[in-house]
């Protein structure tokens, strides 16, 4: 649904996206995180045709960037990040307006619908300067979806929120996956995008890293295993050690962590072991490396992918 | 056409929602109207005006005088005087309605989610063209009609009231007018590419009404007679001058640079 090849985009000297190349397939959610100024927000641009790209190409929907630009427009919704709504109309005019913009056959019809499904239809006649952070950013959101594109482009969708207004942004982006579109997300929000998103990038100003989120991790880390007991000690570990797939275990205090390239395949066997040593085992948990920690592996030091 | 429309009736309905534009709007035609009417009225009230000679007026304005005495021709000078400012609010009042509409989408951020929209940045310009010019026409329309109405009711001959619906009036407030008014706009429009706030945008604009300021002092010291040929020389300069300041505004008004240069 999305590719680029070797897209580039420089302002004078600066070079704000140097040679990505991506592919996002359609229904997907894909993640698009990188620091301040890594010209995440360019390449955005550059997809939902707003800018040229200075080199290399990029098909949106099926549409030629810079060739197609005005078919790109119809398929595709953007979240921007600022909402950008006109603050002295209300809720429904605003969204008559852009449906109108989007060449929308049932204005009326697709306004009703989308203050509906984002519970604003009672707030509908209300100035858009008169709603909070999290309904401004839900009316944003109705207007990039009116005209039912196949491709939405969300900058900093949670971004400001309260905890309960991201949760419903996120459940809503789920929902428009079900739905079979596909979603090119920026957030900085790594929790965010580790629960949502089929795919990552980190980016600045070229690709550090692509792939699913669980695959980054392991690519990066080890897997290790905490086995909690009720007495650890080095004997335990000697014995685990002398099992092959075992790359190493650290003992703490009355835990053991269990470094291994399988703990699904592992992990009962390991427990066996355990109990016929004697050991008390209390519970067994996986450290599950955060998207912080691979986005600030990836960022610090900076690999092509 | 249906985007343009709906561009010109979205800043009709955000921009008259702010009181300063509000207030250009209404009250500058007001004042430009009922001023004139004002001192036309004065000047037949006053002891000893039928007896007024033509000694004082430019001697290029009394040859435009024609069989009119003194007194009329007196009134026919303040009358002509006046005439300009209905040049005048056609290039006020949209400076102050563009300022608004382009720097104020600009401070919010609003354009960026219609410059995502399959509009043509032609149709949009098109749009902000006509939610600006067409009030500004529409007023100064009117308040020459109510001028003129006045005129004839208040003024000492009905040969003044004549030489308002003379061709050279007619042509000035009724084709120039609106030239003047397309060139208010493009001119805000190069200046909002570079302001970040609307007031400065609206000061620096309203600049383009220094060449009429000119005509018009130029007019009151004799040094300029407004005519007939002055009036369509005018009318065929603002021709020209909206076509390279349109073509300017369009450039200027292209997604990429509203986007990356627009400070």
């Amino acid at each position: 649904m999305i590719q680029t090849i070797e897209l580039t985009k420089r302002f004078g000297e600066i070079s704000a996206v140097e040679n990505l190349s991506i592919s996002v397939e359609s229904g997907e959610v894909f993640g698009f995180l990188g620091p301040n100024g890594a010209g995440k927000t360019t390449t955005l641009r550059m997809l939902a045709a707003l800018i040229s790209p200075t080199q290399g190409t990029a098909n949106v929907a099926g549409y030629r960037v810079d060739g197609e630009d005005d078919e790109i427009r119809r398929s595709v919704g953007i979240l921007t990040e600022s909402p950008g709504l006109y603050d002295r109309l209300s809720a429904e005019r605003n969204l008559s307006f852009f449906a109108t913009l989007y060449e929308v056959e049932d204005v009326a019809g697709q306004v009703e619908r989308y203050l509906r499904m984002l519970g604003l239809w009672d707030r509908r006649r209300d100035e858009a300067g008169t709603f909070s952070r999290g309904m401004r950013q839900k009316l944003a959101i109705a207007r990039a979806l009116l005209h039912e594109p196949k491709v939405v482009f969300l900058d900093e969708p949670t971004t400001g929120l309260d905890p309960e207004a991201a949760r419903l942004i996120r459940e809503f982006i789920g929902e428009l996956r079900e739905q079979g579109r596909t979603i090119f997300m920026c957030t900085h929000n790594l929790d965010e995008a580790d629960k949502l998103c089929d795919h990552i990038a980190i980016f600045n100003n070229r690709l550090l890293a692509l792939d699913t989120p669980d695959a980054l991790r392991r690519e990066l880390f080890d897997r290790k295993v905490v086995f909690h007991l009720r007495a650890a000690g080095d004997d335990l570990a000697q014995i685990l050690l002398k099992l092959p797939y075992v790359h190493a275990v650290e003992t703490m205090e009355n835990k053991l962590v269990v470094t291994l390239d399988d703990p699904v395949m592992h992990n009962p066997e390991i427990v066996r072991a355990l109990v016929d040593a004697g050991a008390d085992i209390q519970f067994v948990g996986e450290v599950r490396r955060t998207l912080e920690d691979v986005y600030m592996h990836t960022v610090r030091e900076p690999a092509k992918k | 056409m249906i985007k343009i429309r709906a561009i010109a009736q979205k800043e009709w309905a955000e921009v008259f929602k702010n009181r300063f534009v509000l207030f250009t709007v209404a009250f500058l035609p007001l004042i430009m109207t009922a001023l004139p009417l004002i001192v036309l009225y004065g000047m037949r009230t006053f002891d000893g005006f039928s007896d007024v000679s033509t000694t004082d007026l430019p001697s290029e304005f009394i040859s435009l005088c024609g069989d009119m005495n003194g007194a009329e021709c007196s009134q026919y000078f303040v009358v002509s005087q006046f005439m300009l400012l209905f040049m005048l609010l056609p290039l006020a009042i949209p400076v102050t309605i563009a300022s608004y509409s382009i720097v104020g989408e600009k401070a919010t951020r609003t354009l960026e989610p219609v410059l995502a929209t399959p509009v043509s940045t032609l149709e949009l310009l098109s749009g902000k063209a006509i939610a600006a010019v067409v009030p500004a026409v529409l007023a100064t329309w009117l308040g020459f009609t109510i001028f003129a109405i006045g005129t004839m009711l208040i003024s000492e001959s009905v040969k003044i009231t004549g030489r308002l619906l003379d061709p050279v009036w007619l042509i000035a407030v009724f084709v120039l007018g609106p030239l003047l008014a397309i060139a208010a706009v493009n001119v805000a429009v190069m200046v909002s590419s570079r302001a970040t706030d609307p007031r400065v945008a609206e000061q620096l604009s309203m600049l383009v009404v220094l060449p009429l300021l000119a005509v018009f002092f130029g007019q009151v010291t004799g040094l300029i007679l407004i005519n007939e040929t002055l009036i369509l020389w005018m009318t065929l300069a603002m021709i020209v001058v909206d076509t390279v300041t349109f073509l300017i505004a369009v450039r200027l008004f292209q997604r990429e640079t509203i986007l990356t240069r627009w400070k």
